[in-house]
């Protein structure tokens, strides 16, 4: 029974951090149809960014604050400095659905390229600002953390301010029209274009949070290889794809599912299968659901 | 006053639209009728800046229509109702009216709005809460109009509001559009594969053949005209 709850808790902490990371994956398909593998990037950057600011104010929340606006900006400027003259010449034709991914792999590149020039490739170190050593319940001691549980409430906040948004406001209308259908959002006066690098910049305020967390998720160390930003990446969209690429609430619950399975997978089955496992889940949910768990057409809702 | 002139447009190496030249006074109500293929709808895409032309001009009052984008035009009391019940399927009813008046910055006026259009299709009313999807095809059609009226529009371009939906409801449709024209002052141009419907409540016509003008005048006119009748109406 202990072992049954630490392995939710710890499959929530980490599928909320998907969930993150999947939608900005989502966020970025809805608005240009476009995989942007650069985002696992632009995470990476984004965490760059708060390391910096924490070396000058010592207020990992405020910098958490910093490192968002920082990635909404930094995706913002890749949709309007590139991706915006990309799409418009390769709009037609066989290359058009692979040149822009494609190119999305080379702005990965490019930007761990730049990562490296100016932060260098060893290790930095973020410090959790909370202790990762578990909760106790009576003697025995839970994976379950002060950290995992500040983890699981900023993803919740987050998701909940981005709910606000698309459902409440002018500009989540703009922003879901815009998703479904441009050229209707078009006739009625909506600024398509605009709306788009919109989308881009939460897509990156997104995977800006879901960089950092993950970096306090371990033991707060991290560079421009760490592997954790490259099955961030992997996992962000998978989560997207069992939530069916298409829908943001999809997207969370995507990515708390794959978090539970792989944490279940790990505990009771093989701690060996950690890079397998996420494939494995990815996998069976095509067999089953190819269209993903919120891919019927209710599921476009959000 | 709509004024288009040798207007021009080509599909890749297609040539849709080939100089045509017609003018539809503020206020009236034109239809533009022909067969298939014929341009109807290219027409209408070029003149509200969906599609690029490649030679003439289309001013409305002293806007060009082949300068900017769709957006642009709404803000200058240009609206398009495209083909095929222009609402966004996943949006409420509500929802897909608000789309249409976003750009205001007005609100009061867009709630005014909002009321007005509700008040002509109050079927609209009864279901704002529901999905656009679940509608039937001739309220969708409602809702594709009153969205575009939600932006108080000069000029309406409707692409074949009556296409896929029965005979009744039909009849239902052309008389709101005849109805925006006389009471909103609305300038209409109306597409439509359904040339006697379209002709028997529009003040000019325009009947367009494989790009081409091939007649324009007054609707009794047309409907009087026995090649037009042959071609078009089929008696």
């Amino acid at each position: 029974m202990f072992q049954f709850i630490n392995t939710i808790l710890i499959g929530l902490t980490s599928g909320a951090i998907y969930s993150l990371m999947a939608l900005a994956i989502v966020l970025v398909w809805r608005s240009t149809r476009v995989i942007n593998f650069a985002q696992a990037g632009l995470a990476l950057a984004s965490t760059y960014i708060g390391y910096q600011v924490l070396q000058v104010i010592d207020n990992y929340w405020l910098a958490l604050l910093i490192a968002m606006i920082a990635g909404a900006a930094l995706s913002a400027f890749i949709e309007l400095a590139f991706m915006r003259v990309l799409l418009k010449h390769t709009n037609s034709g066989p290359i058009a659905s692979v040149a822009p991914i494609i190119a999305t792999l080379g702005l990965l590149g490019i930007v761990k390229a730049v990562i490296t020039m100016i932060w260098g490739g060893q290790d930095v170190l973020v410090k959790p600002p909370l202790s990762n050593t578990g909760f106790s319940i009576g003697t025995q001691t839970l994976v379950f953390s002060p950290m995992k549980l500040a983890i699981i409430i900023s993803v919740a906040l987050l998701v909940l301010v981005f709910s606000l948004i698309f459902q409440k406001t002018n500009i989540g209308l703009a922003l879901r029209a815009s998703a479904y259908a441009p050229e209707i959002a078009r006739l009625a006066g909506v600024r398509v274009d605009f709306v788009r690098t919109l989308g881009w910049a939460l897509s990156g305020a997104s995977g800006a949070v879901a960089g950092l967390l993950l970096t306090s998720y371990g033991n707060g160390s991290f560079s421009p290889e760490s592997i954790e930003f490259s099955l961030l990446l992997i996992s962000g969209f998978i989560a997207a794809v069992i939530g069916g690429l298409d829908s943001l609430v999809g997207a969370v619950i995507g990515g708390l599912v794959l978090g539970l399975a792989s944490a279940f997978v790990l505990m009771y089955i093989s701690g060996s299968l950690f890079f397998i496992a996420p494939f494995v889940i990815l996998l069976l949910v095509l067999f089953i659901r190819p269209q993903g768990i919120l891919g019927t057409k209710a599921g476009r809702r959000a | 006053m709509l004024k288009v002139h040798n207007l021009v447009v080509d599909h890749g190496a297609i040539r849709a639209l080939n100089g045509v030249s017609f003018t539809v006074e503020t206020g009236k109500l034109s239809a533009v009728i022909g067969a298939n293929g014929a341009g109807k709808s290219t027409l209408l895409r070029t003149l509200s800046g969906l599609n690029k032309a490649t030679e003439g001009s289309a001013m409305w009052e002293d806007h060009n229509l082949l300068h900017g984008k769709p957006e642009s035009h709404v803000r200058q009391g240009v609206s398009h109702v495209s083909e095929g019940k222009s609402v966004v399927a996943e949006l409420t009813v509500e929802e897909n009216l608000e789309l249409g008046a976003l750009w205001r910055r007005n609100k009061k006026e867009s709630l005014e709005t909002k009321k007005e259009v509700v008040e002509l299709f109050p079927r609209l009313g009864e279901r704002l809460e529901q999905r656009a999807d679940t509608l039937s095809g001739g309220e969708r059609q409602m809702l594709a109009i009153g969205r575009a009226l939600m932006a108080r529009p000069q000029l309406l371009l409707l692409d074949e509001p009556s296409l896929g939906l029965a005979p009744l409801v039909i009849e239902q449709i052309f008389q709101t559009i005849r109805g925006i024209v006389d009471s909103m002052k609305v300038t209409v141009v109306l597409v439509e594969q359904n040339a006697m419907g379209a002709l028997k409540i529009a003040d000019t016509g325009v009947v367009l053949n494989l790009g081409h003008i091939a007649a324009t005048g007054s609707a009794a006119d047309l409907i009087a005209d026995p090649a037009v009748r042959a071609a078009y109406l089929g008696y």
